[in-house]
Parts: C-alpha cells; sequence; structure tokens
C-alpha cells in the first residue's frame, strides 16, 4: 500500500428495502445493511464475509449505487474526485459508474452468448462512450485482453468456446476495461474449480498491483480470503460484527461468530476431525430479526445483555474492532473458548 | 468387514451430436459396509455419472463398455447391476439397496406435493409398511436428523424450508428405506460453512448408527478429510489415485492430487503461495491419448505419457496410482 487513504469511506450506511404490509401504521422493512461503517484503503483488497443472507452482496452493490443507499454516509474519494455516493447523479452517476466495476460469481451467466468475446469486453467503453472510434476501443480491449492472458484467436470467439477459468478471465477484463479504480468481486472464484481457482486469485491480485486498482472481495470462503485479502470485514445479518487486519482476525478472532466460522471450516487433517465450537441453528430471516445483538439467537456466550441491547462497535487493538458485548471477558477466558 | 460394493472396468460413453463422449473409463473400486468412500474430482472428471451408473440412472444416450461390472452384495446374495434391465428389477438397487441425496435439495424435493407426503409415497413403494407406519416412520426420521417440531415440518413444502432444514430431510427421506448403500452427490456444496459442518457431522452419527456404505462425492478435499475412510480421487474420467484417507491427502502420489492440494488455500500458512494446476480441463471431446492428465503435468515424462495409458501401481498398503512416475511393482487395479 503506497498511501493509507481510504478510497471508499462508510458511515452508518444502511439499506433497507420495503416489504408488503398493511396499510396502516409503519411501514415494515428489511434491514439488508444495517449501519456498516468501514474504511477501504486505496490500493487494497478488503474483504466482507459471512455466510447467505448476511448482507455481504447488498453492501457491495450499495457502494456501486446498484443498491439503494437508505442512510448513511458513503464517500468515494480517488485523488481525481470526490463523490458523495447517496448524492450524486446525472453526469456524475454516469463517471461513477466508469470508475467503479463488478465482477460477477457466475461466468456462464454473466456472458451472452450471442457476442464474440471482443464485443463482450468492449460492450463497457461504448456504453459508456470512453473511446472516440473503433480502432481505439480495439486497442484498450487488446491491451486489457493481454492482461487478462487471452488472446487475438479467443477475442473472435463466443463465450461456449470457453471454459470456465476462461470466462472468468473474459468477465474480469470486461470489468476493467474501462479503467475502474474500484472493483466489487462477488463470489468471483466460488464457481471455479480449485485447479483453476487458484489461477483466477493470482491473475486478480497481479493485476491489482500492476493497475493500482481497490478491490472488496465478497466471499462466503474464508480461506480464500486469508490468502488474497489484507483486511476482512465479517457480516452477520446486515451488520458488521468484527473487522480487522487480514493476519490479526484469523489469528485472534474476537467475535464467537468470527470463531464459529473460522472452526466450521473443514480441515485438511485427517485425524482433526474435531467438532468443538459448531454453530448450532440457521441464521434469522432478515424479515423477523432478534432483539438485542443479531448473533445472540445462535450464540452459546449469550446473556441478558445480548438479548436486551444491540452491541456497539469497540476498538480491539490495531484497526481491529469487535460488536460484542462480552468480547473482553471472552478473551480472558479463552481457554473457555478453545476450540 | 463385508464387501458391499465392487465396481470392475466400468467405461461409459455418450453419444451426444458432437459426438461420442467417453465420460467414465476403465474405472475399478470397492467399498465396505460401514466404510465412507470419498470421490473427488472436478467439473467434468465423471464422478457423478460413475454414481448414476451404480442405478443405471445415466441418460438413454448412455452405453456401457462390454466389461463394465457392477456388483452389489445384498443379504440375499450378489446382485449384478448390469445385467438388470427392466424397471421392475431396477428397483432392488433405485431406492431400495441404494439411495441418493443430492447437491440442491430444493430441485429434489417436488415443490407442490409436502415433505410428508414424499417421505410416505417412497415408504409405500419400496417397504411393506402399511401408510401409519410410514408416516411414523417418517416423523421419527425426520427428528432423528435434528428437525425440530417434525410432525409441524411433515406438512410442509420444500420452500418452506432453509436450505439446510431441506438437506437434514432429504438425508431422513433417503435413509427411511433402510438402504445399504447412500450415494451424497456433493451434499454440502450449497450449504453455508456452519450449516455444512452441522451436516458432515450428522452424516458422521448416521453411518455410525445404520452401518450402511457411503460413496461421498465431492470436489472439497477438506470435506473429504473430515468424513472420507478412502479417497478416490477422478480426472476426466479415470482414476488417477486412490488409497487410504491419511495417506492420500498427506502423501499425495499423482501429480494432479498434488496440484489439487498444492492449489487449495491453507489456513495455516498464509503466505504459502497458490500454486494453480496449470492451464484447463480439457473439453471431454479432445480427451488427450494417453494419460489423461499430460497435458497440464509438470512431471509428464516426454514420449511416454502421451502415448501410454498409465495402469495402477502400488504405491503402499492399499494406496494406489496411475502414472508413469511409479513404474515398479505394478498390480491389478
Amino acid at each position: 500500500m503506497s498511501e493509507a487513504k481510504p478510497l471508499i469511506t462508510t458511515r452508518n450506511l444502511s439499506v433497507h428495502y420495503p416489504l408488503r404490509g398493511s396499510l396502516f401504521g409503519p411501514k415494515p422493512v428489511v434491514q439488508a445493511v444495517e449501519n456498516v461503517s468501514i474504511d477501504i484503503i486505496k490500493g487494497s483488497f478488503f474483504g466482507l464475509v459471512g455466510e447467505s443472507g448476511s448482507g455481504k452482496t447488498t453492501l457491495g452493490r450499495a457502494l456501486l449505487r446498484a443498491a439503494p443507499i437508505t442512510k448513511g454516509k458513503v464517500v468515494y474519494d480517488d485523488g481525481e474526485v470526490r463523490y458523495d455516493l447517496p448524492e450524486i447523479e446525472g453526469r456524475e452517476l454516469k463517471d461513477y459508474r466508469s470508475r467503479a466495476q463488478l465482477i460477477f460469481q457466475d461466468p456462464y451467466a454473466a456472458l451472452s452468448p450471442r457476442m464474440t468475446v471482443r464485443d463482450i469486453i468492449a460492450e463497457p467503453l461504448e456504453v459508456m462512450g470512453l473511446t472516440k472510434n473503433r480502432t481505439e476501443t480495439d486497442e484498450r480491449v487488446r491491451e486489457i485482453a493481454a492482461k487478462c492472458r487471452l488472446n487475438l484467436e479467443h477475442l473472435r470467439r463466443f463465450p461456449h468456446a470457453f471454459s470456465g477459468g476462461q470466462r472468468q478471465r473474459i468477465s474480469i477484463a470486461r470489468a476493467l476495461v474501462s479503467s475502474p479504480r474500484f472493483v466489487v468481486a462477488d463470489e468471483s472464484v466460488a464457481a471455479l474449480d480449485v485447479s483453476i481457482q487458484a489461477d483466477v486469485l493470482n491473475l486478480l491480485k497481479s493485476i491489482q498491483q500492476e493497475m493500482g486498482l481497490t478491490f472488496l472481495f465478497i466471499s462466503h470462503d474464508l480461506s480464500v480470503v486469508a490468502h488474497i485479502c489484507d483486511h476482512v470485514a465479517v457480516m452477520y445479518l446486515g451488520r458488521l460484527v468484527e473487522t480487522a487486519p487480514t493476519r490479526t482476525l484469523f489469528s485472534t478472532p474476537r467475535h464467537p461468530y468470527t470463531r464459529a466460522l473460522l472452526s466450521a471450516i473443514p480441515s485438511l487433517d485427517p485425524d482433526d476431525r474435531g467438532r468443538a465450537q459448531k454453530l448450532e441453528g440457521e441464521i434469522p430471516s432478515p424479515t423477523n430479526p432478534p432483539p438485542g445483538c443479531k448473533f445472540q439467537s445462535r450464540c452459546p456466550f449469550a446473556v441478558d445483555i445480548c438479548r436486551k441491547q444491540e452491541p456497539e462497535l469497540e476498538h480491539a487493538g490495531d484497526g481491529h474492532e469487535v460488536s460484542c458485548h462480552r468480547w473482553k471477558e471472552l478473551m480472558e477466558n479463552e481457554p473457555l473458548m478453545a476450540g | 468387514m463385508t464387501r458391499l460394493l465392487e465396481v470392475e472396468n466400468l467405461t461409459l460413453q455418450f453419444d451426444t451430436d458432437e459426438g461420442r463422449i467417453t465420460a467414465v473409463d476403465d474405472v475399478s473400486f470397492s467399498l465396505d459396509a460401514g466404510k465412507v468412500l470419498g470421490l473427488v474430482g472436478e467439473s467434468g472428471s465423471g464422478k457423478s455419472v460413475t454414481a448414476k451408473a451404480l442405478m443405471k440412472l445415466n441418460a438413454g444416450n448412455a452405453i456401457y463398455g462390454p466389461k463394465s461390472k457392477i456388483t452389489l452384495h445384498l443379504d440375499g446374495g450378489p446382485v449384478d447391476v448390469m445385467s438388470l434391465t427392466t424397471a421392475a428389477e431396477m428397483q432392488v438397487v433405485r431406492g431400495g439397496a441404494i439411495s441418493m441425496i443430492f447437491q440442491e435439495p430444493m430441485a429434489s424435493f417436488a415443490p407442490a406435493i409436502t415433505i410428508g407426503d414424499q417421505m410416505v409415497e417412497q415408504l409405500l413403494i419400496h417397504t411393506d409398511m402399511s401408510a401409519k407406519q410410514a408416516r411414523e416412520l417418517s416423523i421419527e426420521m425426520l427428528n432423528r436428523v435434528g428437525i425440530s417440531d417434525a410432525s409441524k415440518r411433515f406438512r410442509q413444502y420444500a420452500f418452506e424450508l432453509s436450505g439446510g432444514m431441506r438437506q437434514r430431510a432429504m438425508i431422513a427421506m433417503a435413509l427411511s428405506t433402510k438402504p445399504k448403500l447412500l450415494i451424497a452427490d456433493e451434499p454440502t456444496t450449497a450449504l453455508d460453512v456452519t450449516i455444512q459442518a452441522q451436516v458432515i457431522d450428522l452424516m458422521k452419527d448416521l453411518v455410525a448408527d445404520f452401518g450402511m456404505g457411503i460413496i461421498f462425492i465431492t470436489h472439497d478435499l477438506g470435506v473429504i478429510a473430515q468424513t472420507a475412510d478412502h479417497v478416490a480421487v477422478m480426472y476426466l474420467g479415470r482414476l488417477v489415485e486412490q488409497g487410504p484417507v491419511r495417506e492420500v491427502i498427506r502423501t499425495p502420489a499423482h501429480p494432479y492430487t498434488q496440484g489439487l492440494l498444492a492449489a487449495l488455500p491453507h489456513l495455516d500458512d498464509l503466505d504459502a503461495p497458490l500454486v494453480p494446476v496449470p492451464g484447463d480441463i480439457p473439453s471431454p471431446l479432445e480427451r488427450p491419448s494417453g494419460c489423461v492428465f499430460h497435458t497440464r503435468c509438470s512431471k509428464a515424462i516426454a514420449g511416454r505419457c502421451q502415448r501410454e495409458v498409465p495402469q495402477f501401481t502400488r504405491v503402499n498398503e492399499g494406496h494406489k496410482v496411475a502414472c508413469h512416475l511409479y513404474t515398479s511393482e505394478e498390480v491389478q487395479a
């Protein structure tokens, strides 16, 4: 990281979706994302983890202005421009769209089967009018394709002729062709086979360093996140429960949910078939979240206060924040938590 | 230890518009009662097709090789699965001696029939229970797999259950006919990691209680390490390595197995670089000659691997590898 300045800063960001309710009384809403404050440092790989339904995709989309921002502040500042994301529209929004891009999960669904690879990659440039003529477009396409290890022959073909790994490289090329500064990669390697996944991860990392990009890397796979990200945020039911530099989070997780997530990863050691710390139950429905701490219904350490009051994010060391009433106490009773 | 299943020289091809595709090529393995065999491979490796072949569930354009032999050892004597032809004969294995659970439980339950009715229906077909007994057993099985409020869930539809609960209901349904062999095809892949851990624990308990054999199909070596006794690694329709789980995971012999393990992010060493297996999985229409892995193998022996198909060689007790790097002591596959 050349400079520790945030590219994206969110303060109390909330995304609510209205539910169909009665005509009278307050309109019920789903709190898909609630009060999330994060700093995504420029040039970093920021990981976002959590189970399905935790709101990680919605948060990613809100940062792209693709989900409605209900409350809170979101500032994008890349040094050239500074946008208050909830406010911008028109020309500014269009400009932001060329600076922030998304790489999808499923490389089979994301590419139009009727377009050649060249047209797929060129489409963002044409739609956003970023190039003056076809020659310039072709040049940009070839340049980014080469970075993603696609050759001229590949550009003439249609997506069906490609394997999963190659398709994901095409998706990446399309996302990067407009020279964005901020890229949201939503489960971008989840659909890939293990032997290919490592290749795509290495490619993302090298492109990020080469082009000085900032990534929001959304994944349910903690071991992938551990390898590629500099900083990780853990979400549960729309709330941020813990955030820390990757190493800190994986060596000293503080939130009981983070600990449970880590212990649920199947160990590669056949003799380590432990059963400690398995979480009971499932993530509650966001339409009917439990009162107090959202994790209390599954937390083995929940006490009275957890059922009544929602915890605030507290500092737990260098860049480490945790939202739990009992994290200090649990830290002192380390053996209690040991797997 | 009683032998439950023997698969010998299973070869399976499909006639497609683009030509004949070899999906499974000369695969042999066996399974004992009460054991879990992990079948590992990437998409297109032929693991699901192999599992379906055990019940002859593959589509009509499937062509079984003449030497293919699948023997299921049941209480009433061995059953030669390849010789079964009519649907009535097939019932001995389909839903009878063999049950299967799939990756996506939402797609496996009929959406407009309650969970309970589906569970009862299969019991009425495969057992001589009365409707009342079938109902009681179904509710008991739902309880057994950890579904709370089982009699209420019994009356619900698949969409009313969460993902983890649906997979539990599916397991309850698959086990209620007391199969001798359970085929679990990526049963935890669609689940969150915390729910996956619960389902893995449940399956371990059930093997201990019911004593059936399980074929656990997955691409996740971590899940294999946690569940299987033996592992068979598949690549492009061929078995490349098989052996006890500890040996295969700790001292993988085949360059492909080694590559898979090196490509996995390890949580205990965050600095270790991820080493991808070079290249892409070839299309089944362009199956490489000789060793199917030679196009991606960094240790391929020039002139040999692309011409000769490697036979299984013993590495250690029960641990076999099909690779030209190990040519001494050839054993029968």
